[in-house]
C-alpha cells in the first residue's frame, strides 16, 4: 500500500524505510553511511495513520544488510522496510529485533574487553519495550539512551 | 540440567538454581574426600593480575585431588606483556593443560577465553564483573552453617556500590527467595539497575543506612570492605567508616544464630574481638573455597560420577 500523503517521489529500484520515529531519519542516514552513496530522499515529520507522525527514507539502488536492519531497529523499533523493484513493492516487512545483536552496538563500559581488545561486541535482548540489552562479555545492562551504534 | 563435563564456569548467572544446588552437594562430598580423581590432569592458573588467595585455593584443590598445576601469577611475565591478544594466549596454553583458571582485570575476559578454548575455563575474577567461585563458596558457607539457603534474611553491609561479591551473591540469593537487606551509606548504595533486576524477579529487599534498624531480622550478615579511595571526600570516609564497624556488641541485638561473613581481606569493618565468637564464620568461609573449587574442577573434568 502506498501512503497517499507521501510527498516524495516513488523510486524505481531500492529500499524504502517507512514509519521511522519522527526525528530519527538523519540518525538512520548517519549509521547507514548514506551521505555519499547515491540518491536518497528523506521525508521528515510526515503524517502517519498508525503513529501520528513519522519519518521516511528512500534509497535508490540499495538493499539493506541484516546488520543495517538491526541498527534501524535499535533507533526506531516500529520501522517497516519495503524492497522496491521496478516501481513495485516486492517485499515489505516490519523490522524486528533479533535475540542477539552482534557487532552493531558499542558497549558503554570502558573496561569491557570489547573496548580493549579486538573482540566483536555481542548483546542479548532482555526486554524489547522498554529496550534493555545485556553485554555478552561484561554483562552490563544498557538502555535505549546508552546505546551507541558502531 | 546440562552435563558439567567440559563446561565453562564464567558467570553465576549461567547456572540455574538446580545446578547451583548440585554444585554445593558435590562440594559437600569433597569435604573429606581427597581421592586422586584428577591424577594425570593439569590445571593452568593464568593470573593476569595478582590474587594470591584465589590462586592458592585453586592450587590446593587441584593438588588435593592428585592433579598438577602450571601457570603464572603476574601479567608482567606473560606474553600479553608483549602485546599478544588474550585469544592467542589461550589458544597456545590450551595445548599444555586440561583446564584453565583465568584471573584478568578486564571485564568479559573470561568469556572471551572460554570461547577461544576447547577445554574448560573457570573464571577466577574478571575485573568488576564476575567471580563465580567466590559466590559459590559464599553460598556453600551459608548452606553449611544455616542448613539451608531458601527464605533466609540476608543483610549486606559496607560498600554495596562497587562490591562485586555483593552483586553476584545478591543475584544468586534471589533464586532462593531470600529477603535481602542492603545497609550502606547513601554514597555506596546498590546500583539501581541491579535493584531493578531484583525487583523484576520479585525479590524482596530493604535499603537502609542504619544496621540497628534491621539487625534483629538477619540470619546472615555479609560485610564488605569500605575502601578509602572510593570516597571523593575524606571527611565522608572518616564519618562512614566508624558507623559500619561490626564488633561483639552487635550480637546483643541480633538472632543468636546469626552468621557474620566477609570475603576478606578486611581492614577495619570487623573488629578482631569478634573472631572468637561462634557467629564469625569468615575464616571458615575462606577455607570452604577449596571444597567448592575441588568440586568444580572434578565436575568440568568429568570426574564426578
Ligand atoms: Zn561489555
Amino acid at each position: 500500500m502506498i501512503d497517499k500523503k507521501i510527498r516524495i517521489d516513488p523510486i524505481k529500484n531500492g529500499t524504502s524505510i517507512d514509519h521511522l520515529n519522527p526525528g530519527t531519519a538523519l540518525e538512520v542516514m548517519k549509521v547507514l553511511g548514506l551521505h555519499d552513496t547515491g540518491i536518497v530522499t528523506i521525508g521528515m515529520h510526515l503524517e502517519s495513520k498508525k503513529f501520528g507522525y513519522k519519518d521516511i527514507i528512500k534509497i535508490e539502488n540499495k538493499e539493506l544488510t541484516q546488520d543495517e536492519i538491526n541498527k534501524i531497529t535499535l533507533i526506531s523499533p516500529h520501522a517497516s522496510i519495503s524492497i522496491i523493484k521496478n516501481f513495485n513493492v516486492e517485499k515489505k516487512f516490519e523490522v524486528m529485533l533479533p535475540k542477539v545483536i552482534e557487532g552493531s552496538v558499542k558497549c558503554k563500559n570502558p573496561k569491557c574487553i570489547t573496548n580493549i581488545e579486538s573482540v566483536e561486541t555481542k548483546f542479548h535482548i532482555i526486554t524489547k519495550s522498554p529496550l534493555k540489552i545485556q553485554c555478552h562479555h561484561c554483562e552490563r545492562h544498557m538502555k535505549k539512551e546508552d546505546i551507541s551504534l558502531l | 540440567m546440562k552435563p558439567f563435563k567440559g563446561r565453562d564456569i564464567i558467570s553465576i548467572r549461567d547456572f540455574s538454581r538446580e545446578e547451583l544446588i548440585y554444585i554445593l552437594k558435590v562440594a559437600q562430598k569433597f569435604e573429606k574426600q581427597n581421592k586422586p580423581v584428577l591424577k594425570g590432569k593439569i590445571l593452568s592458573t593464568l593470573f593476569f593480575e595478582p590474587s594470591t588467595r584465589t590462586r592458592l585455593s585453586f592450587e590446593s584443590a587441584m593438588n588435593r585431588l592428585g592433579g598438577k598445576v602450571i601457570g603464572f601469577a603476574d601479567a608482567a611475565v606473560s606474553s600479553a606483556a608483549k602485546g599478544e591478544s588474550l585469544h592467542d594466549t589461550i589458544k597456545v596454553i590450551e595445548g599444555y593443560c586440561d583446564v584453565i583458571v583465568l584471573r584478568h582485570p578486564v571485564e568479559g575476559a573470561a568469556r572471551v577465553a572460554a570461547e577461544s578454548a576447547g577445554i574448560p575455563v573457570i573464571n577466577g575474577g574478571d575485573g568488576a564483573n564476575q567471580h563465580p567461585t567466590q559466590t559459590l563458596l559464599d553460598l556453600y558457607t551459608i548452606k553449611k552453617e544455616k542448613g539451608k539457603i531458601t527464605g533466609l534474611n540476608v543483610g549486606f553491609i559496607g560498600d554495596l556500590k562497587y562490591g562485586r561479591t555483593v552483586h553476584s551473591l545478591a543475584d544468586a540469593l534471589s533464586k532462593f527467595n531470600c529477603n535481602l537487606f542492603f545497609i550502606s551509606p547513601d554514597s555506596l548504595k546498590m546500583p539501581s539497575d541491579l535493584l531493578e533486576e531484583l525487583g523484576e524477579r520479585g525479590t524482596k529487599y530493604t535499603e537502609t543506612d542504619d544496621l540497628n534498624k534491621v539487625s534483629r531480622y538477619l540470619d546472615v550478615l555479609y560485610a564488605t570492605r569500605i575502601q578509602k579511595e572510593r570516597f571523593a571526600d575524606p571527611i565522608e570516609y572518616e564519618r562512614v567508616k566508624h558507623s559500619y564497624v561490626i564488633g561483639p556488641s552487635l550480637l546483643r541485638k541480633t538472632k543468636k544464630d546469626i552468621i557474620i561473613m566477609h570475603p576478606l581481606p578486611r581492614v577495619n569493618e570487623i573488629s578482631p574481638n569478634l573472631d572468637k565468637c561462634r557467629q564469625a564464620v569468615y575464616f571458615k568461609q575462606a577455607h570452604n573455597g577449596v571444597m567448592v573449587r575441588k568440586a568444580l574442577l572434578a565436575l568440568v573434568l568429568g570426574k564426578v560420577k
